[in-house]
C-alpha cells in the first residue's frame, strides 16, 4: 500500500513551511512513530535547525557538478532505512545530473510507492499551471516547476499562511535570508503587492482543494463503480456504442450517445473505423475525439478495416454493447439499393438483439429548431 | 451529335452532384480555423454572431471551445460530466446558429486548472489562424481582463477581442 503524502504549501520562502513540517514530524515521533528527515534545506535559519534537532537524518548524498559539490536526498538510503514517515523539503527541486530522477517529487513518488508516508514542502509559485500567472504577478519566471498532479494526488495539503506584513518583518529581521541579501529581496520578489497576490493564489488553491476533495467523495466512487461494472445504477447493464467517422459532424452523434448513456447510467464506447490511411485533418479529429472521450469518461476505439459494418459488429460483440448509435447514412443510389443491403440493414442483421439508433441531422429538420 | 451527348452527360452529372450536395445538407469544413473560446453558462449571441460573420467572410471553420477549469485536487484527466453537459448545451446552440449561417463548426472542450491553462492547452494541441474571444460583461460570461491580456501577449496568430453589447445570451440550463 502506498504511503500518504502531506504537502505543506506556502506563498513564498520564509512563511514557515519547513518549520511546520518539522514540528508536525516531531509530534508524530512523540507519538511513537518512526520518523526521519529525508532531506532538509535549513537555509541557515536558526529556528529551523532547532526544530530539526532530535530527529534522525538520513545523510545527504553528495554529487560533484561543475566543480561544485551538491547535496541531494539519498533516495536509496531512505528506501533502505524504511521509516514510517519521511520529511522531505522542497519537492519542486531539480536534482543534480546523474541521480535516479531529474526531480525531487519523483524521488518522493518512489518513497510513497515503498509504503512510506511523506511530509513535503513547496511554494505555490512552483505549480506548473500557475507559472504564467505567477510570472505576471511578480515579474519573476520560476524555473523549477512541478506538475499539478503532484498536488492533486496528495492526500492532504496544509496551507502555511503568514500575512505579507509579517513575512516582510521576518525578512527585515534576518530570519529568512542573510542581511546582505535583504535589500535585494525587498526590492524584488518580496514586495508587498507580490506577496499579497501570491497569498491569494495559495489560499485559492487550498480552497479549491477542499472543494474538490468534497466533490471527489461525492463523484468519484460512483465513477469508479461504473468503471468496474459493479454496483452502478444501470438499468439492465446497458452499454452504448457510437459509430462515428473522423469528421466534426460526428461530434453530434457522440453528444447524443453520451446524453443517452447518462440517462441509462451506461458506459459509452466511441468507435472510429478507418478504411484507409487517415489524412492530417482526420488524424487531428481522431485526437480531438480521444480528448473528448477522456473528458466524458468514454472509451474511444480506433480500428482499421475495409468493412465498417463487420468491424462495428465485432467491436459491439466484444464490448457487449446493447445500443449502437450511428449518424444518418448518406443517401444510396438506385443501383446500390439493388445490389446490396444498406448499412442499417446489415447492422441489424449482424447484431440481433442490439438496439440501433440513427441520430438525425438537426439542420435537415423541416420545422426548424427551437 | 456526339458532342451534344457528352455535354448532356456532363450536365446530368453536374446536376446529380449538386442535388446530392444539397441533399447532404452539411457545411463543408474549411481548412482555415478560427478558435472561439468561451466560458461559463451564458454566451453572448452578438459575440457569437460576430465570430460567425468573420468565419463566413474568411471561409473558415469556427472552433467553439468551452474552457472547463478542473479543481486542483481532482486529477486533470478525470472525466468532468457536469461541465461537459453545460458545454454540450451551448455547443448544440452554437451549431444550430452556425448551420443557419452556413459556417462549418468543429467544437472542442478544453480543460485546465484555470481558464488560462485550458486555453494554453488548446493552443498547444491544435493550429488556429485566428482567435475570436468575448470579454466578460455584466450579463454574459467571457474571458477576464487578465486572461484577455495574456492571450494578446502569448497567442499565436491574430486575436480579435469583442466586448458584446450583451442584449441576448445563449444559456445552458
Amino acid at each position: 500500500m502506498a504511503g500518504r503524502h502531506t504537502v505543506f504549501l506556502g506563498m513564498a520562502a520564509g512563511v514557515g513551511k519547513t518549520y511546520r513540517m518539522l514540528s508536525e514530524g516531531r509530534a508524530e515521533a512523540g507519538e511513537g512513530r518512526d520518523v526521519v528527515i529525508g532531506y532538509l534545506e535549513p537555509h541557515g535559519r536558526v529556528e529551523t535547525e532547532a526544530q530539526a534537532e532530535g530527529l534522525e537524518r538520513v545523510p545527504p548524498r553528495f554529487v560533484d557538478y561543475r566543480d561544485v559539490q551538491l547535496a541531494e536526498m539519498d533516495l536509496p538510503g531512505v528506501l533502505e532505512r524504511r521509516p514510517e514517515l519521511c520529511l522531505v523539503d522542497e519537492l519542486a527541486h531539480t536534482n543534480a545530473p546523474g541521480l535516479a530522477h531529474a526531480k525531487r517529487y519523483e524521488d518522493i513518488a518512489d518513497v510513497l510507492d515503498a509504503g512510506i508516508d511523506v511530509y513535503s514542502t513547496v511554494n505555490v509559485q512552483h505549480l506548473e499551471s500557475l507559472n504564467d500567472q505567477v510570472t505576471e504577478l511578480t515579474g519573476v519566471r520560476v524555473r523549477e516547476t512541478f506538475p499539478d498532479s503532484v498536488l492533486s494526488d496528495a492526500d492532504e495539503i496544509v496551507l502555511v499562511d503568514l500575512t505579507p506584513g509579517a513575512l516582510i518583518e521576518r525578512l527585515r529581521a534576518g530570519k529568512i535570508y542573510p542581511a546582505a541579501r535583504v535589500p535585494a529581496a525587498l526590492n524584488g520578489f518580496f514586495r508587498i503587492e507580490h506577496l499579497e497576490a501570491l497569498r491569494e493564489v495559495a489560499l485559492r488553491q487550498v480552497a479549491e482543494d477542499v472543494e474538490a476533495k468534497r466533490l471527489r467523495l461525492d463523484v468519484l466512487p460512483a465513477r469508479e463503480d461504473r468503471l468496474m461494472d459493479t454496483a452502478a445504477p444501470q438499468a439492465v447493464g446497458e452499454r452504448l456504442l457510437a459509430l462515428v467517422t473522423a469528421q466534426p459532424s460526428s461530434q453530434r452523434i457522440v453528444r447524443r450517445a453520451w446524453r443517452s448513456a447518462q440517462r441509462l447510467g451506461a458506459e459509452l464506447d466511441v468507435l472510429i473505423v478507418l478504411e484507409r490511411e487517415p489524412s492530417a485533418s482526420e488524424r487531428e479529429q481522431i485526437e480531438a475525439f480521444q480528448r473528448l472521450g477522456s473528458l466524458l469518461g468514454a472509451r474511444v476505439i480506433v480500428e482499421e478495416g475495409d468493412d465498417v459494418v463487420a468491424v462495428a459488429a465485432r467491436v459491439a460483440r466484444e464490448r457487449r454493447s446493447t445500443y449502437v448509435l450511428i449518424g444518418t447514412p448518406a443517401p444510396r443510389g438506385a443501383l446500390r439499393r439493388l445490389t446490396g443491403p444498406s448499412l442499417v440493414d446489415r447492422l441489424l442483421l449482424e447484431l440481433p438483439g442490439v438496439d440501433l439508433r440513427i441520430v438525425a441531422e438537426r439542420s435537415r429538420r423541416e420545422w426548424g429548431t427551437s | 451529335m456526339s458532342a451534344a451527348v457528352v455535354a448532356l452527360v456532363v450536365a446530368v452529372v453536374v446536376v446529380l452532384v449538386l442535388v446530392r450536395r444539397r441533399h447532404a445538407g452539411g457545411v463543408v469544413p474549411a481548412s482555415r480555423r478560427i478558435l472561439f473560446p468561451y466560458v461559463g453558462a451564458h454566451l453572448s449571441v452578438s459575440a457569437l454572431d460576430a465570430a460567425l460573420r468573420i468565419a463566413r467572410a474568411e471561409h473558415a471553420t469556427l472552433v467553439p471551445a468551452y474552457l472547463a477549469p478542473v479543481p486542483m485536487a481532482i486529477p486533470l484527466d478525470t472525466p468532468i460530466p457536469r461541465a461537459c453537459d453545460q458545454a454540450f448545451e451551448l455547443q448544440e446552440a452554437i451549431e444550430q446558429r452556425a448551420t443557419a449561417a452556413g459556417v462549418a463548426v468543429d467544437g472542442r472542450i478544453g480543460r485546465g486548472r484555470t481558464v488560462r491553462h485550458a486555453l494554453r492547452e488548446l493552443l498547444a494541441d491544435e493550429r488556429y489562424e485566428r482567435i475570436v474571444v468575448a470579454a466578460a460583461t455584466g450579463r454574459t460570461d467571457g474571458l477576464s481582463a487578465s486572461d484577455v491580456a495574456w492571450l494578446l501577449e502569448h497567442a499565436p496568430g491574430e486575436v480579435v477581442v469583442l466586448r458584446p453589447a450583451d442584449e441576448l445570451a445563449l444559456a445552458a440550463r
